[in-house]
């Protein structure tokens, strides 16, 4: 059976309150302790996501009815038809009238859900008209979001420390549900999100807007919401994309539309401080320094911390003759990607992060190359 | 070794024919023909393979005990549920439910044996082949396929040579189910006693024939899709893959047009064993046996048309999800007509709790509120809520575990007299179900909790929020995996005959043919065809 939902108004008031720390309210003060027995759908804050859940509790409370006078008969024959009461069997054994209403009742009973659910639907698919286009994109393992009229974008990796996830430090507020650069759009505006994946399946899912999408290689397909309250709403992937499918969480921060416009113009900055210079030269220790964050990101999942991979299924880079051997060859690798294999293209990273990660590997563990690779030679490779 | 022919040139009554006898040792179960040998074989096989996938699962549930990585790695503890999956399914839900057949069907027919005697065999002998093949994948480069049971490319392109494995594995447990299923459809169809027409037929062998013609329908299409899962993996072929101008959706809807219709093959016999046992110890004959069995051909037929409710995520037009979500809901009419009709056999009999009576109840209460759940996912924009989350896992364990898993629990009760001639033993019987029937719930019921607050299903790891009722679910899953020790106790002192003698017929309502023959059932029965009414 589904979740005890309550019916009263306040009582479902004080419920909400509860689920305030699921649904994620930027907010709000630990409700771990409390939010731990959480048992209905998280706080709907887009107009689709409540229809969705009055529509669940709907439907609870019909089954509930049927399961009471259902099981209310079977018991009843339990208790009162048993031999060791001495109850002697009938030998009935057909009823054509019973027969056709318990056929015909079930009937009417689902037209009466399946009308509330047609008309939810219909809302549901029509994304027409939206204030703001985003393109989210599933990576193993994490989410790239672009802002298709703004010419930003970002990417968007669980901010969980390694440390807590195996036990070494205690667990934060939001374990598992952190992240480094959170979604971002302005409330009451109808967002139209593109949805497509650069590897495997993977599912970009919001519990508290009801928007779950199948992230799918090489096609796009589109969800939208629209957001009534500002706050942060936290979700997963839902859709197994392999070994981190646990660790790549959706973060949504809904801002004022003050607010947005200037994280908007901070953003658009940023894009232009990078534009400036690419043919700059960096020091050695600078591109160490951020490429250990860089591997951290996107390389260690598979390759570890350690740099010995995990035999069997992803290569060491520890002593591997590609790392130690000529720049060109680790470059045009990371480029491309190795096809037939897990190893994918990082193309997408920026310049500047691939020759740091690069320099970082070559330098780091036993492999001592004391070689740096900079970003225009990577820009070079590119073309 | 018999055979059928030669049984009718040379009819015996007597039991023990030296010319018709069996080789001795190991060689008796590996050259055996006899339906009721290989009944044996596919039912031990499948108890083996229950307590391998359950070992699994526990493992699952011990990572889940509390948030953190503690026990296995994530790459590992995918390999579980995908192996959990694959192995209860097509290692011990088929196969129990063909080996209740193979006992069952030729003795309530009144045939002397199944049909083909020796594929019968080899259906069986394909099977542990294909369990090794996939025990082997956990020690080949890149360890056991991870993608889930589900098997979605592109992941499982990117996947090692476990894939591979599974994916031969499949292709010949699904030859041996095809083979199993054509030997049930020929033996009900031909060799039924003179009089035993088929609105005779006791409720099981109905089930079971049309299961059987569902397991034709769909086993070949699921070839079909890991086929071209292989040939996208190996010889360049680009079915799943958009650079090509393949699709990777295309695998969920071949994937599932085999998949849905493949959950009623695996409720369906346990419908028919219910119904067997219900009418016994309510002592009253089955309500409706008619519309029992339009209902069953009607869920059958429905089955065909809703695959795509499991995908309703995958960004489908509007007229897509309007219409699986309407027929999906259809789906509640039949089933309700057998639920109803369970519960009129029940009314106004004279019942009596024995364990099979007790499963039987339990698998009525469980499974309904598994279709409860059902209709619940049924409704699109709240599936789009609870779709990959652990509502379907808790959704699927009501109608597989407390639905298929309690049925034969309830069918081994009541035939372990029969098949071995010692009473189980009844106190047993009775803790393993209040066992079962308790952990169950606390292992699953609190599922649906976590699947409605948010957390999705097939992770390693979780966030705090979940923390409580994942501790719950654990200590319910230990509980559940220990009370099935009781099933393993109860078996071997049946068979080692430790018990009271039955009779030919324990149950005083028992009124299919199998209780006219002694217990335990000699090595051939009905070799002359039982006359029926």
């Amino acid at each position: 059976m589904a979740g005890i939902s309550t019916g009263s108004g306040a009582a479902r008031r004080r419920l909400k309150m509860l689920s305030a720390g699921l649904a994620g309210c930027a907010f709000a003060q630990s409700h771990v302790a409390l939010a731990a027995f959480e048992w209905n759908l998280q706080t709907p804050v887009t107009p689709i996501a409540q229809q969705m859940f009055d529509l669940h509790s709907y439907i609870f409370w019909i089954c509930v009815a049927i399961f009471i006078l259902v099981f209310g008969v079977m018991f009843y024959s339990i208790f009162k038809h048993r031999k060791s009461v001495g109850h002697r069997a009938a030998q009935f054994h057909e009823n054509t009238f019973v027969e056709i209403v318990w056929t015909v009742i079930p009937f009417f009973i689902l037209l009466f859900m399946a009308y509330p659910a047609t008309k939810t639907i219909l809302g549901m698919k029509d994304a027409t008209a939206p204030d703001l286009t985003i393109k989210v994109t599933g990576y193993q393992w994490k989410w790239g979001y672009d802002y298709l009229q703004e010419g930003i974008g970002f990417y968007s990796s669980l901010a969980t420390p390694l440390a807590q996830i195996e036990n070494r430090e205690p667990k934060g507020e939001n374990y598992l549900l952190e992240v480094d650069n959170p979604l971002v759009v302005p409330v009451d505006s109808k967002v139209r999100v593109l949805i497509t994946a650069s590897d495997v399946l993977h599912a970009w899912w919001v519990p508290a807007f009801g928007v779950k999408q199948d992230a799918i290689p090489g096609f796009v397909r589109d969800s939208w919401f629209k957001a009534e309250q500002v706050g942060t709403y936290r979700g997963s992937c839902a859709e197994l994309c392999g070994k981190e499918h646990g660790f790549m969480p959706v973060v949504v921060e809904v801002k004022s539309k003050d607010d947005y416009a200037r994280w908007l113009a901070e953003q658009k900055q940023k894009v232009a401080v990078v534009a400036e210079d690419p043919n700059k030269v960096m020091a050695h220790a600078d591109l160490v320094g951020k490429g250990e964050s860089v591997f951290a990101q996107n390389c260690m999942a598979c390759h570890q911390a350690t740099g010995k991979g995990v035999a069997g299924a992803f290569p060491p880079l520890d002593g591997s003759q590609i790392v130690n051997g000529p720049k060109v060859a680790q470059i045009a690798l990371l480029l491309n990607g190795k096809p037939g294999t897990a190893m994918a293209s990082f193309k997408q990273l920026s310049d500047t992060d691939l020759a740091a990660v690069i320099t970082y590997t070559r330098n780091a563990w036993s492999n001592k190359t004391g070689d740096a690779v900079q970003p225009a030679e990577v820009r070079t490779a590119r073309q | 070794m018999s055979t059928i022919p030669h049984d009718h040139v040379a009819p015996h009554e007597h039991d023990q024919d030296h010319a018709h006898g069996y080789a001795g040792g190991i060689m008796r179960w590996i050259t055996t023909t006899n339906h009721k040998d290989i009944g044996t074989l596919y039912l031990l096989f499948s108890l083996l393979m229950f307590f391998v996938g359950g070992c699994m699962a526990l493992t699952i549930r011990a990572e889940l005990f509390q948030p953190g990585l503690q026990v296995v790695h994530p790459e590992f503890f995918n390999s579980m549920t995908t192996l959990h999956g694959l192995i209860m399914i097509f290692g011990a839900i088929m196969p129990a439910a063909v080996g209740f057949a193979n006992w069952q069907i030729p003795m309530m027919i009144g045939a002397p044996d199944m049909a083909f005697a020796r594929m019968n065999n080899w259906s069986f002998w394909l099977l542990p082949p294909a369990v090794i093949m996939l025990m082997v994948s956990f020690f080949v480069p890149g360890g056991a396929a991870a993608g889930g049971w589900t098997l979605y490319p592109p992941l499982s392109v990117q996947a090692g040579m476990g894939m591979d494995l599974t994916i031969f594995a499949i292709h010949i447990m699904g030859a041996s189910s095809i083979m199993g299923s054509i030997n049930i459809v020929t033996t009900i169809l031909n060799l039924r006693a003179p009089g035993m027409t088929l609105m005779k037929m006791p409720m099981f062998c109905w089930t079971w024939l049309i299961t059987a013609y569902l397991l034709i329908a769909v086993m070949p299409v699921l070839a079909g899709a890991v086929t071209m899962l292989l040939t996208d993996r190996h010889f360049g072929t680009s079915f799943f893959n958009a650079a090509g101008g393949g699709d990777p959706v295309l695998f969920q809807h071949v994937f599932w047009f085999f998949g849905h219709p493949e959950v009623y093959i695996l409720i369906l016999p346990a419908f028919g064993i219910v119904s067997q046992v219900l009418p016994t110890f309510s002592r009253k004959p089955l309500f409706g046996y008619a519309s029992m069995v339009y209902a069953t051909a009607g869920i059958a037929i429905l089955s065909f048309l809703v695959w795509a409710h499991h995908m309703f995520t995958v960004g489908m037009p509007t007229a897509g999800l309007l219409f699986f979500m309407y027929v999906t809901m259809l789906i509640a009419v039949p089933t309700g007509v057998k639920v109803f009709n369970w519960l009129a056999t029940m009314w106004k009999g004279a019942m009596t709790f024995e364990a099979p009576m007790l499963f039987a109840v339990g698998f009525l209460f469980l499974f309904t509120m598994g279709g409860f759940t059902g209709l619940v996912l049924a409704i699109t924009p709240v599936d789009i809520q609870l779709h990959d989350t652990y509502y379907v896992v808790a959704h699927f364990h009501y109608v597989m575990v407390a639905g298929s898993l309690f049925a034969f629990f309830a069918g081994a009760y009541y035939w372990l007299p029969k098949w071995t001639g010692t009473m189980y033993d009844e106190t047993i019987g009775k803790w393993h179900f209040w066992g079962s029937m308790i952990f169950f719930n606390v292992t699953f019921f609190p599922m649906h909790f976590l699947g409605l607050a948010g957390m999705p299903r097939r992770i390693p790891d979780y966030a705090q929020q979940f923390a409580d009722w994942n501790l719950i679910a654990s200590i319910g899953a230990f509980g559940f995996g220990f009370s099935q020790l009781l099933l393993v106790y109860a078996v071997i002192k049946c068979i080692r005959g430790d018990g009271e003698k039955a009779s030919a017929k324990p149950w005083e309502g028992g009124d299919t043919l199998e209780w006219t023959l002694p217990s335990p059932a000699p090595y051939h029965t009905f070799e002359t065809p039982p006359a029926v009414r």
